[in-house]
């Protein structure tokens, strides 16, 4: 089972923190600072398993993670379960997996959409991801039902007003840092240079 | 009141913030906004404040005032206000709070909604937080969707019924026929979460196990198809069909096959086509090919298919992703009990691992090496790992030391070889390994008589270089005081003899004395040593000297022995060598082979050092079995302790109490046996330890005109004691009662039943073969109760 799945970039901010066990609100800062500490120290040629920390659940656990641009995917997995890790190499496939849908959903996705769509992103992920347990994989079927679940959001006028306010919004915004070449695994994405405002 | 912010609008003021105390007021201000327009019960804007509040709320700032907030959104009838209430509910509450039950009617309600996608929030809300009285309720609805066709639905309902059955496992009846015709879906989805939810029942259920296992067939199926069909764009990542579903699949496979014949078979062609053909160039097709081998592994599989499964595994070793070579070496731990020689094939591959960087990786080959280690490769592992040892880091070094330690008492080719491997760690590593070894080590030098000299150079001349290893020193100060003789004498035949005078050992022994790297358990060890060599060395005064100034040291444990040791001089001179002779063997009090039957005299020399040497125990021999056959009894059983419990001996307390144990408790002694000239006396004494344990002395004596050679005496017991016999002064009975033969029993008498005994006695006389068998009734009321 997955415990959490908690992305943050590489300075340790929580971009999407999803929790798939009961822990208390500090606990939860705890952890993620832990896990953090614990990732952002690993060398990138070492491998994406990382055992120990008691900090979850009291007994061990494994965290599988991905480093991507600037971003950290990280799954927090019940060892116990995983039984060798048997689930392991999967879940790296389905970060990956996570991380395509994403992809897809926001066109050439970085940090700063996951920044400013926390909620869109939550939604995504609750399709792929159920109770700790994986639901759906194919990318396409996830995006086709999160588009139109946002459709009808979109009809109903949204958590904001009409979409295209939140964009000017965006648009009028300092951006420093925009990550300008994201790597995801296989796939080599470019970020298109905005055009200046 | 102005309408509140938008959530985009406060994520970019909370990122201009500098500091953490500017955002911590930001965020304070947005709050009171936020409570305040909570406050008013505006229905328009509480979805964006909800929205900000979990945003607040993933940045760590407190958001418990938001709960109620999200159950006014979930019963609401627009689809935004359920989306975000469901999402605020799943991240603020769970079933700690009694707030969360107020959901089960709206869930129940949005369960039945017209909806799929509002349906499926609350299968999703229910599927990650529902408490067990919302299961309860909630159960039927689940299990209604279940059996929809609606597959976005289905699979959604799938996973909450996991859920709900790890929640109220007796409910898992419930879904049984729901689960009839989920395999056959077409739907991946569908299909995945099914696996999941069988995969469940069968884990928590022998009889659901039971019920599935006619579900092989059909899940073969489906995996056949998976590979066999083309390429499908869906489903694909790199090239592979739906991997998440082949994994799934191969995992309930496992399940079903486990301790099943006919499962397993059914799989077996199958999991060898996926093992041949799936593709290992990607990352998914190595996840694919590992659960392969797993459930290879697990079930009763042909040994063809085990073999490959290793094969397979070993060649993940040589996979450049690290990630595949720590789950192999993992995996290969695993099976290295069962199908040994398959994976010592792999063995040099392993050993390579020792010296990759991940620290992981590391840990793993150096257990799978030492699983590996057998009576052939000993050497050349043996060279491996103690390469390894020098350079692993610390917290590798303990474990790795014990491991060398085991491998080298098992299978060391020769004792020299041992004992160099064993100088080796304690140079290398001493400092990492771990208290018992040091007696160990020591038992294990007194049993090489041969090589005593050559370790005893060898041990001194590290000494010279190092005294900072603690069980180094102790170690080595040990056999210095033993074998110093033999270290002046410069006898050593396996290497070059240095020049050792008296003066030079005695220097490093007060050395180390003096020296502030020496823990007080080694000072002990040194003053010991240098008593020793009184016996050994003609520089007697010295010693002398050095034992008068530590009877007045500070450390209790030194000043004991300091002045136990002057009175060793003064008084009790007389004493002196006879107690600080050479040690006998010792003899292990757990081993791990065959047990060596070690003669003695039967008279056991007190230590003075660490009471953590065993006394001198010695083996009865097989012939209380023969004893068995003979006497045909049923009821009478020799059971033979192979242990003695160890005395814990103070130290120097019992110096000048030799026979404390053995005071005679005041039972008369009996005559057992009286029959043609042999008369066999029983003499009783309690073991103080133990009030269990009488302690029979035996004394045979001989009153015809010629001796009685090759006398054996043994005895049995009823089952319900324990016996141990220690071996015979002599065997050799005296004519005309010129002397007696003793041996000591042990009986062991937990229930404090009447002691009886069968004895049988074999001598030699006049040159013919006499056996007799006696019965031993009589023995006296105190010497059993």
């Amino acid at each position: 089972m997955i415990k959490a799945i908690l992305i943050f970039n590489n300075h340790g901010k929580p971009r999407l923190i999803r929790f798939y066990q009961y822990f208390a609100e500090d606990m939860q800062q705890q952890i993620i600072r832990e896990t953090f500490h614990l990732v952002s120290k690993r060398d990138d040629n070492v491998c994406n398993f990382l055992e120990g920390g008691s900090l979850i659940g009291g007994s061990d656990y494994k965290l599988i993670y991905r480093h991507y641009a600037t971003l950290y995917f990280v799954f927090c997995v019940d060892s116990s379960e995983s039984e060798l890790g048997i689930l392991d190499l999967i879940q790296v496939s389905c970060s990956f997996v996570f991380v395509e849908t994403l992809d897809k959903c926001f066109e050439n996705v970085c940090e700063l959409d996951l920044i400013f769509h926390m909620d869109k992103v939550h939604y995504i992920l609750q399709e792929v991801v159920m109770g700790g347990m994986v639901l759906e994989t194919n990318m396409n079927e996830i995006v086709a039902q999160v588009e139109v679940q946002n459709r009808m959001e979109k009809s109903e006028g949204g958590l904001s007003a009409a979409p295209a306010r939140a964009v000017s919004a965006v648009k009028n915004m300092n951006l420093p840092e925009i990550p300008r070449n994201i790597n995801i695994g296989d796939i080599n994405i470019k970020v298109p240079s905005l055009s200046p405002f | 009141m102005p309408a509140p912010i938008r959530l985009r609008e406060l994520i970019r003021t909370i990122r201009t913030a500098r500091t953490q105390a500017e955002e911590r007021e930001m965020i304070q201000k947005e709050c009171a906004a936020i409570r305040s327009s909570f406050r008013e019960e505006d229905n328009t804007y509480r979805c964006r404040n909800v929205a900000k509040l979990l945003y607040m709320h993933m940045l760590g700032y407190p958001a418990h005032f938001g709960q109620l907030e999200c159950l006014k959104l979930i019963a609401s009838q627009k689809f935004t206000d359920k989306r975000i209430g469901y999402l605020g509910a799943m991240l603020l509450l769970d079933e700690r709070q009694d707030v969360h039950l107020l959901m089960t009617n709206c869930i129940k309600n949005d369960l039945n909604h017209s909806t799929q996608y509002v349906q499926g929030l609350a299968l999703c809300t229910l599927g990650c937080m529902g408490s067990s009285e919302m299961c309860r309720d909630l159960a039927g609805e689940v299990e209604k969707l279940l059996k929809t066709s609606n597959s976005y639905l289905r699979k959604k309902a799938a996973l909450c019924a996991v859920h709900v059955i790890r929640k109220v496992p007796e409910l898992m009846e419930m879904f049984l026929p729901a689960t009839k015709n989920l395999l056959s879906e077409k739907n991946h989805g569908v299909l995945h979460t099914s696996v999941v939810l069988l995969t469940e029942m069968c884990e928590r259920s022998p009889d659901m196990l039971a019920h599935f296992r006619k579900l092989v067939p059909q899940l073969v199926r489906i995996l056949k198809n998976l590979i066999m069909s083309g390429y499908s764009p869906e489903h694909d990542v790199s090239g592979i069909s739906d991997p998440f579903l082949q994994v799934r699949i191969l995992r309930l496979l496992r399940i079903l096959g486990k301790g099943d014949d006919d499962s397993s078979e059914a799989m077996n062609d199958i999991l060898a086509q996926v093992a041949t053909n799936t593709e290992t160039s990607k990352n998914v097709g190595n996840a694919i090919l590992y659960e392969t081998v797993l459930t290879i592994m697990d079930i009763k599989s042909e040994s063809g298919l085990r073999v490959l499964a290793i094969n397979i595994l070993g060649r993940f070793l040589l996979n450049n992703d690290k990630n595949i070579r720590y789950v192999a070496l993992t995996s290969l731990l695993k099976t290295v009990q069962t199908d040994h020689n398959a994976v010592q094939r792999h063995r040099s591959t392993i050993v390579d691992c020792l010296k990759d960087l991940d620290v992981s990786i590391k840990r793993r080959a150096m257990e799978l090496s030492f699983a590996l280690v057998n009576g052939n490769n000993i050497r050349g592992m043996m060279k491996e790992l103690l390469y390894f040892l020098d350079s692993c880091d610390p917290e590798f070094k303990a474990d790795c030391a014990s491991g060398v330690f085991l491998a080298a008492e098992k299978y060391a080719p020769s004792k020299r070889w041992h004992i160099d491997t064993i100088m080796r760690v304690l140079t290398t590593a001493g400092s990492y390994v771990r208290d018992d070894s040091v007696p160990n080590l020591i038992q294990l030098i007194t049993n090489s008589v041969e090589m005593h000299a050559y370790t005893v150079q060898r041990l001194y001349k590290a000494l010279l270089d190092d005294i900072s290893q603690q069980p180094l020193v102790q170690v080595a100060s040990w056999c210095i005081g033993e074998y110093g003789d033999l270290l002046v004498s410069g006898q050593c035949e396996e290497e070059e003899p240095i020049q050792v005078t008296e003066d030079e050992v005695l220097d490093v022994l007060e050395g180390l004395l003096v020296s502030n790297l020496s823990t007080p358990v080694t000072r002990g060890y040194a003053l010991t040593a240098i008593m020793k060599l009184s016996t050994r060395f003609t520089s007697v005064n010295r010693i002398k000297k050095v034992v008068s100034i530590y009877g007045s040291s500070i450390d209790v444990e030194l000043q004991q022995r300091a002045v136990e040791y002057n009175a060793l001089f003064k008084k009790y001179d007389h004493m002196r060598p006879a107690l600080l002779e050479r040690m006998p063997i010792m003899e292990k009090t757990a081993s791990n082979g065959p047990t060596e039957i070690v003669q003695t005299n039967g008279e056991a020399e007190p230590s003075v050092v660490e009471a953590k040497h065993p006394p001198p125990v010695t083996q009865p021999t097989n012939q209380a079995n023969d004893l068995l056959d003979l006497l045909g009894g049923n009821d009478v059983v020799p059971v033979i302790q192979t242990t003695v419990p160890t005395k814990p001996a103070s130290a120097g307390g019992e110096l000048l109490d030799l026979l404390g144990d053995l005071s005679l408790s005041g039972i008369p002694p009996m005559t057992a046996y009286n029959k043609n000239g042999l008369k066999i006396d029983f003499t009783f004494e309690r073991a103080n330890p133990n009030p269990n344990i009488a302690v029979i002395t035996i004394h045979a004596s001989n009153s015809t005109e010629a001796d009685m050679t090759d006398f054996v005496f043994q005895a049995a017991v009823p089952k319900t004691f324990q016996l141990q016999l220690l071996s015979p002064s002599s065997n050799v009975v005296p004519t005309l009662n010129q002397g007696t033969v003793t041996q000591v029993i042990r009986v062991l008498n937990p229930q404090k039943q009447q002691l009886r005994m069968r004895i049988k006695l074999t001598y030699t006389h006049k040159g013919s073969a006499v056996q007799d068998l006696a019965e031993v009734n009589n023995f006296p009321p105190q010497s059993w109760q």
